[in-house]
């Protein structure tokens, strides 16, 4: 109950300006800040994000942050730039333009190691895992579990991958198989495992129900909540709207690269939010980015 | 969880045939059972062929293939390829190809015995121990060396590696040509030539063949009881007991088998001879027998026959090598990390640079491990023939490709395993070398070698859309 009341407090701040910011936002096209939970310094700022690819440019000064404990949906078309732009901050692309700050310091990501080391966790779209090798290989992949020797440690790999599997998936059995022959579940499952279990302060997760049923949907909607309590902020990437409404607190809509706007999952309706991805216009409930159409915004 | 250890095998247990239980609780790749069938196949056809062009219809072992001379002979003449394919694997696994290793060994081979004949043994003379320690070491750097350029213009000029090594395979000959200009170098360092396996006691001899087995097989059952003393320890699904024991027996006895084979095959008679007079062995009397393998005196002369003194190789020193390679690449690609990315960029490159693998060094490692071995092939091959020439790996990186391709590695990246293509190497000289006891045309041997090389992809074809 306090913790719903405190989110209301949260959401009335928007009509008066943020006085207790420490860093003040200096990009353009950047109204009074949604806060929830009354803290100060975000996880995550990407501030003034580009990155083009040719002559396309797939991320154009984009700006979003997220909060400890909080998730934030991405929202948009195909090819708005929401990929991309997570992209950047997982270490997959490198960025052209802009700065990444971490609880207010700036960091480099130059490459997914960067991202990892600071507690950025991705599932990807693709779930990205080597389909030839085991469970336990994925979810270790990259940090594998060492003997005193300086050998794989197989045994322990598969030991942890039996008591995480087991928290996520408990009916999962098939350790010694390759994940190329796992169910589209299964797969996902082992790729949210490898995502959770390094201790991540930041979870990127990039339409992770996009393989599932209604049950493990259900079962990832009560992981995020999980996730939540712990304090971790999620980024939530879904073409689906429910998803976003069940499971975000606050939305960033995307269209050609740009941020159309930001808004708490409650001052908005559906069909603001379909209004804005499609369109751009962006609702009186919304704070526009530098992508709103301009008439409508003002 | 915790009595997870039999229901976890799942509820496909209960309607499986005795066949696939046997299968899923020994863990034998019903692929490699197939290959050595096919290999022991091989071996019998020829062995009775072979039998029947000598006017012998005695069946098996009536032939000349199934000798310990003619085993022991081709696992000699199998170490080099062998060896350099273990390298193919990973690299292949990898979605990587070399086609320059046959040149690359010319020109190592090359460099090495110019270093050899023309560099060292003018300054510290010949026979100076110091000579084969510095080649072998030259030829192996030099191996690693011209492997990581390959790999080093592989991954960040991102030229693909076929284009690459087919430019290698050009340029290295070419460079071997020109340094040996067109020569044989020879004659190379005395204990140099031990590593080809083709002089006097370039072998182990009798006791310490069976002292290596022994330990051999003590490994083996370490091995299985350390594996199931793990399982048990964080309770994971066991094997059922008698699949351990078959696969201690099977691994044991296969050792021995071997080592009883190598151990038959004695020295050549005139070696006995002249052993036997450089280190005053009395050579017994007894009576001439053209056909035996022990020398002794009838009379004044020496001759050969079916009792006196005789010697026994034992492994040989290339074999050896290649056992040696064989392990630690199989340690490598199983128990590392290093092996494990390797599996794991060839599953999926793109995950596994988002999993934080440096995919582009990785390369440069597998090229210049690949360099590394085609450096030990190097010295095999040109030990063996006690001469380097330019043309001495001719050939060589497609038999190394086909070795690893019919050992079941998949060109399409991330399946293969270390033994299947040492197998195929065994396989592909079996065939090789059985169709010159046959007295076949050489010509026929590749046209034999090339269909095998497209059937053995074509069965494998047939065997994982079933599978699927």
């Amino acid at each position: 109950m306090a913790k719903t009341s405190a989110k209301k407090a949260a959401s009335k701040k928007l009509v008066t300006p943020v006085k207790s910011r420490k860093t003040p936002l200096a990009v353009k096209g950047r109204g009074p800040y949604v806060k929830p939970d009354g803290r100060d310094t975000p996880l995550i700022e990407m501030r003034d994000i580009s990155i083009a690819f040719g002559g396309i440019k797939a991320v154009d000064h984009a700006s979003i942050d997220l909060y400890p404990g909080e998730v934030v949906g991405l929202l948009g078309h195909n090819g708005a730039g929401k990929s991309t732009l997570i992209k950047v901050l997982s270490g997959a692309y490198k960025r052209d333009h802009g700065q990444i700050n971490i609880n207010g310091d700036e960091v480099t990501i130059n490459n997914p190691r960067d991202a990892k080391a600071l507690g950025i966790e991705t599932i990807y779209q693709t779930l990205a895992l080597a389909d030839n090798v085991d469970a336990a290989a994925n979810l270790y992949l990259g940090r594998e579990l060492k003997t005193s020797f300086g050998t794989l440690d197989d045994v322990a790999m598969e030991s942890e991958a039996r008591k995480v599997m087991g928290r996520l998936n408990p009916n999962f059995r098939r350790f010694k198989e390759p994940v190329s022959k796992l169910s589209g579940g299964q797969r996902q499952s082992v790729a949210i495992a490898r995502a959770i279990h390094f201790n991540a302060r930041i979870l990127i997760m990039d339409e992770p129900t996009a393989a599932l049923g209604p049950q493990e949907t259900a079962q990832v909607g009560e992981l995020i909540k999980q996730l939540k309590d712990e304090g971790i902020g999620i980024f939530l990437i879904s073409h689906d709207l429910h998803d976003v409404f069940d499971l975000a607190d606050r939305l960033v809509v995307m269209k050609n690269g740009r941020v159309v706007g930001t808004a708490n999952v409650k001052d908005v309706t559906k069909d603001e939010v379909l209004g804005m991805i499609i369109a751009g216009k962006c609702p009186k409930g919304a704070v526009p980015g530098p992508g709103a159409l301009r008439d409508v915004a003002a | 969880m915790s009595n997870a250890p039999q229901s976890s095998q799942g509820p496909a247990l209960q309607n499986e045939g005795p066949v696939t239980r046997f299968f899923r609780a020994t863990e034998i790749n019903a692929r490699m059972l197939g290959m050595l069938a096919a290999l022991v196949l091989i071996w019998c056809v020829f062995d009775i062929a072979s039998g029947i062009l000598r006017g012998n219809f005695g069946g098996l072992l009536g032939g000349s293939f199934l000798t310990p001379r003619n085993l022991w002979t081709l696992l000699v003449q199998t170490s080099s390829i062998a060896i350099m394919s273990t390298g193919m694997v990973l690299l292949i696994v990898m979605r990587q190809l070399d086609l320059s290793v046959g040149s690359m060994l010319s020109l190592v081979a090359v460099s090495g015995a110019v270093l050899q004949v023309f560099k060292l043994v003018p300054v510290l003379g010949v026979g100076h121990p110091a000579i084969w320690i510095i080649a072998v070491v030259a030829c192996i750097a030099l191996g690693t060396l011209i492997g990581a350029l390959n790999g080093a213009v592989v991954a960040y000029a991102r030229i693909p590696a076929f284009i690459v090594t087919l430019g290698g395979l050009l340029a290295y000959s070419g460079l071997a040509f020109y340094l040996a200009r067109g020569e044989t170098v020879a004659p190379m360092d005395k204990t140099y030539e031990i590593f080809g396996g083709g002089i006097t006691i370039s072998w182990l001899g009798p006791f310490w063949s069976w002292l290596l087995a022994g330990v051999a097989c003590a490994a083996i059952v370490f091995g299985i009881a350390n594996g199931r003393r793990q399982r048990l320890r964080f309770k994971f699904p066991l094997r059922p007991m008698w699949a351990e024991v078959f696969l201690a027996a099977l691994g044991t006895a296969a050792v021995l088998g071997t080592t009883l084979v190598m151990n038959s095959y004695p020295w050549p008679f005139k070696l006995i001879e002249n052993y036997a007079k450089a280190n005053n062995v009395v050579i017994p009397p007894g009576v001439e027998d053209r056909d035996g393998n022990a020398i002794c005196m009838a009379g004044e002369q020496v001759v050969r026959c079916a009792d006196g003194l005789i010697y026994y190789t034992g492994f040989s020193v290339p074999v050896l090598i290649a056992m040696v390679v064989g392990l630690l690449m199989t340690f490598l690609a199983t128990r590392t990390m290093f092996g494990r990315y390797v599996y794991a960029i060839g599953g999926n490159p793109e995950a596994a640079e988002l999993a934080g693998i440096n995919t582009k060094f990785m390369i440069v490692k597998g090229f210049a491990l690949m360099g590394a071995l085609v450096g030990i092939s190097s010295i095999i091959s040109s030990a063996r023939l006690n001469a380097a020439t330019n043309a001495l790996g001719g050939l060589n990186e497609l038999y190394v490709i086909a070795a690893t391709v019919i050992g079941g590695t998949s060109l399409a990246g991330g399946v293969g395993t270390i033994y299947g293509a040492m197998l195929g190497a065994l396989m592909m000289q079996s065939i090789i070398s059985g169709m010159s006891l046959l007295n076949l045309p050489a010509a026929f041997q590749n046209i034999v070698v090339g269909v095998v090389l497209v059937f053995a992809v074509y069965l494998d074809q047939l065997y994982s859309r079933r599978v699927k």
